[in-house]
C-alpha cells in the first residue's frame, strides 16, 4: 500500500507542509524535510521551481525564483533525495508545474520518483482529461498518486470525475485564489467544505491554499481530512532560517 | 493536411488547455459559447459595424510600387497600420469585447509588453464602458511610457508586473494569476494566438479579416485571389494567422513567417522560437517555446518588444512542424535597415515588429511575376525613440 493512503487511513486530521527545494540555501531540501517529519508533520510537499508558476502568489513565486538560482534542477533534486527513505518514513510528494517533468521525460521522471520513494505527484496545469487519456497508466505503473484540485467553482459532475480518477486524495482549494492570497475562512468557506463534505467522495479532501496558523487549520480541518500550509511555512523559514521549524508546526497544531 | 484546430483543441501536436483547474470554469465557459457567439448575426453585424465605422476598415491592400522595382518582384502591403490605434491589434480586442459583453462580464483584464495590445485592449473597453486593467512588466513601463499614458488616459489602470524578469511573459502570467483570483466578472482578452484552447483559434478568427480582405482586394486588382506568398512577422503570431488564415488549405500560396533573431540566433540574445525552442507548455498551451534543457522558461530578446515573447502560437508551431510555412530570422540590424528602406522608399514607416517582415528580402529571392502580400502589421510611431536611438536621427 502507497504511504499516501497508509497516512489516509489514520484516525487524525493530517498536516501537510509545501516548500521549495532549494530554498532558502540549494543544500536544505533534505535537512527541511528530516525537520518536518521530526516535528510531527504527516506529508511533505516537495515543491520542484518552476520560472513561471501560474498558479502561486509572490511568496511560492519569490522561493521558487531563489531556489533556481540556487541552482535547483530536476537533477539536482532526484540527486538530493536519493538516500532520503534512509532517513524518513512519511508519504512525499513532488509538486510542480508540468513543463519541468516534461522535458525530464516523463516515464524517467515517474520511474525515478519510484526508485527515490516518492509517493505522489501534485501538478496543477495537467489536466485531469489530459492526465487520464495519456499519463495515468504510466504514472500508476510507477506506484505513484497523482493529486488533483477542485475549486469553489467546480461542479458537482467534474467533481465527480476528478474522483473517479483519484487513487490518493483531493486536493481543495479553499478560494478562488493563487496560493498565499487570503486570510481568514468564511462563512462562504465553511459552506463550500460543508458541500463538499456532504458529497460522500471516494477519496478524502485535503485543503489548501490560505492556511497559516492554529485557527485557519482547525476550521479546514473540521470536515476535511487534513490541511497543507505553503506560503506561510516559506515565510516562516525566509524569517528565521531553518532552525526552528519547531517552532511553526507547534504553533499550527 | 488540416491547419484547422481539432475539437480538442489542438493544431496537430500543438495546442491544448494546460491550465490549472481554478482557471477550468471560464476557458470552458469561452470553448463551449465562442464559436455560437461569433456565428450569431447580431455578433457579425456589431462586429462588422465596428470594424468599419470605428477601424477603418477594410484596411488598403497597395502596391508598394517602388519597393517592387527594387527587389524585382510584385509587392503588396496589407495597411493594418492604418487601423485605428495603429496596428492589427484592435481587431481582437474589438470580437473580444464584444463575447465578453455576451458573457456578462463586466471586468477586463489583459496583458501587454510594448504596450499595443494594452492600448487596444484599453480603446474598446473606453468604447464600452467596461473596467480595464492592463498588466505590463515593470521593465516594458519605464520602456513604454507614452503607451502607459495613452492606457491611462483612455481610463486604464495600468499594474506592473513586478516577478521573475518583469516583461511580457510575467505580464501574462500576473494577469492569469489575477483571473484566476476573479472567476466570475473577469473576462481575459488574450493579446495574440497563444494561451489555452480555444484562445488561439478565436483570436486567429478576428484576425482573419486580414486574410479575408486580401482575396478580394487582390481580386479587384490582379484577378485573382491568391498570392505566390503572404508575408507576416512573427511574435506570438496574431498578425502572422489572421494573414495566413483564408491562404492555409491553398498549397499554391507560399506561407511564410519572420521571427525576430534579435543580435543573432545563436548570441544568446534572440527571439527566434522556431530555431531555438523546444516542445513544452508556456501559458497554458502545449507548443515551441525557449527553454532551458531543464524546462524552465528563458527570457528571449528583440530590439522590438512586441517580438520578444518566448514561445510561438500553436499554429505556427504546427506551420513550422509540417514544412507548410517557411520560417526565417532577421535580426535587429536587418530589420531597423528595412524599417529605414521601405521609410524612403514609399513614405511609410512601420513598427519595428513590422520591419522585420520587410526584411525578407535578403534571405529570400523572389520571381518577377510573384505577387507578395506583407501584412504591414502597425505603423512605427510607437518606435520612434528607438529609431532615433539607432539611427541617431
Amino acid at each position: 500500500m502507497n504511504r499516501i493512503n497508509q497516512k489516509l487511513a489514520e484516525d487524525k486530521k493530517l498536516l501537510s507542509i509545501y516548500f521549495t527545494a532549494g530554498y532558502p540555501a540549494l543544500q536544505d531540501t533534505v535537512k527541511v524535510i528530516q525537520d518536518l517529519e521530526k516535528n510531527g508533520v504527516d506529508m511533505i510537499e516537495i515543491g520542484l521551481p518552476f520560472s513561471d508558476p501560474l498558479a502561486d502568489g509572490p511568496t511560492i513565486q519569490e522561493s521558487s525564483t531563489a531556489a533556481l538560482k540556487n541552482g535547483m534542477t530536476t537533477t539536482v533534486l532526484f540527486d538530493q533525495l536519493k538516500d532520503i527513505r534512509k532517513s524518513v518514513t512519511i508519504p512525499l510528494i513532488i509538486m510542480g508545474y508540468f513543463n519541468p517533468m516534461m522535458q525530464y521525460g516523463i516515464e524517467e521522471f515517474c520511474a525515478k520518483c519510484q526508485e527515490i520513494g516518492i509517493d505522489g505527484l501534485i501538478i496543477p496545469d495537467l489536466p485531469v482529461a489530459v492526465y487520464h487519456e495519456y499519463y495515468q497508466e504510466t504514472f500508476e505503473r510507477y506506484g505513484l498518486i497523482n493529486v488533483f484540485l477542485i475549486t469553489p467553482q467546480t461542479s458537482e459532475e467534474r467533481i465527480r470525475f476528478i474522483d473517479s480518477v483519484s487513487n490518493g486524495f483531493i486536493y481543495m482549494v479553499s478560494s478562488a485564489s493563487v496560493t498565499g492570497s487570503t486570510s481568514g475562512f468564511g462563512d462562504t468557506q465553511e459552506s463550500y467544505f460543508d458541500r463538499i463534505s456532504n458529497m460522500n467522495l471516494k477519496a478524502p479532501q485535503i485543503v489548501g491554499f490560505g492556511i497559516s496558523n492554529n485557527e485557519t487549520f482547525s476550521k479546514a480541518t473540521k470536515t476535511a481530512k487534513g490541511a497543507i500550509i505553503g506560503s506561510a511555512f516559506i515565510k516562516h523559514i525566509t524569517n528565521n532560517g531553518i532552525d526552528c521549524i519547531g517552532d511553526f508546526i507547534r504553533g499550527i497544531q | 493536411m488540416n491547419y484547422q484546430v481539432n475539437e480538442k483543441g489542438y493544431y496537430g501536436d500543438f495546442g491544448g488547455a494546460y491550465i490549472p483547474e481554478m482557471l477550468y470554469p471560464n476557458v470552458e465557459e469561452l470553448r463551449t459559447t465562442y464559436l455560437e457567439i461569433m456565428n450569431e448575426p447580431s455578433f457579425k453585424k456589431e462586429f462588422d459595424q465596428l470594424l468599419k465605422d470605428y477601424v477603418g476598415r477594410p484596411s488598403p491592400l497597395y502596391h508598394a510600387k517602388r519597393l517592387s522595382e527594387k527587389y524585382n518582384t510584385k509587392v503588396y502591403l496589407k495597411r493594418e497600420d492604418l487601423n485605428h490605434t495603429g496596428a492589427h491589434k484592435v481587431n481582437n480586442t474589438i470580437g473580444q469585447i464584444l463575447v465578453a459583453k455576451r458573457l456578462g462580464k463586466n471586468r477586463i483584464i489583459a496583458e501587454t509588453g510594448a504596450g499595443q495590445h494594452g492600448v487596444a485592449t484599453a480603446t474598446v473597453c473606453a468604447l464600452m464602458g467596461i473596467d480595464c486593467i492592463v498588466y505590463m512588466g515593470e521593465i516594458d513601463i519605464t520602456r513604454q511610457a507614452p503607451n502607459v499614458a495613452r492606457m491611462k488616459m483612455l481610463g486604464a489602470e495600468v499594474r506592473p508586473a513586478k516577478s521573475g524578469s518583469k516583461t511580457l511573459k510575467d505580464a501574462t502570467n500576473e494577469a492569469i494569476r489575477d483571473w484566476i483570483n476573479n472567476p466570475v466578472d473577469t473576462h481575459y482578452i488574450i493579446g495574440s494566438a497563444i494561451g489555452p484552447h480555444p484562445y488561439p483559434d478565436m483570436v486567429t478568427r478576428f484576425q482573419s479579416i486580414i486574410s479575408e480582405e486580401i482575396k478580394w482586394q487582390l481580386k479587384e486588382k490582379e484577378g485573382r485571389e491568391h498570392p505566390d506568398y503572404v508575408v507576416a512577422c512573427i511574435g506570438g503570431g496574431s498578425n502572422a494567422a489572421g494573414t495566413y488564415y483564408h491562404f492555409l488549405e491553398e498549397p499554391s500560396v507560399g506561407i511564410i513567417a519572420v521571427e525576430a533573431a534579435g543580435k543573432g540566433v545563436n548570441s544568446g540574445e534572440s527571439a527566434a522560437t522556431s530555431q531555438l525552442g523546444k516542445e513544452g507548455i508556456i501559458h497554458g498551451c502545449k507548443t515551441l517555446l525557449m527553454q532551458t534543457p531543464d524546462g524552465q522558461i528563458t527570457e528571449p530578446y528583440s530590439i522590438s518588444a512586441g517580438l520578444d515573447y518566448p514561445g510561438v502560437g500553436p499554429l505556427h508551431s504546427h506551420l513550422y512542424k509540417t514544412g507548410r510555412g517557411e520560417f526565417y530570422s532577421v535580426t535587429d540590424e536587418d530589420a531597423m535597415t528595412a524599417g529605414l528602406e521601405l521609410s524612403q522608399l514609399e513614405g511609410i514607416i512601420p513598427a519595428i515588429e513590422t520591419s522585420h517582415a520587410l526584411a525578407i528580402f535578403n534571405d529570400k529571392k523572389f520571381k518577377p511575376d510573384d505577387i507578395v502580400v506583407i501584412s504591414l502589421s502597425g505603423r512605427g510611431d510607437k518606435d520612434l525613440n528607438t529609431y532615433i536611438d539607432y539611427f541617431k536621427l
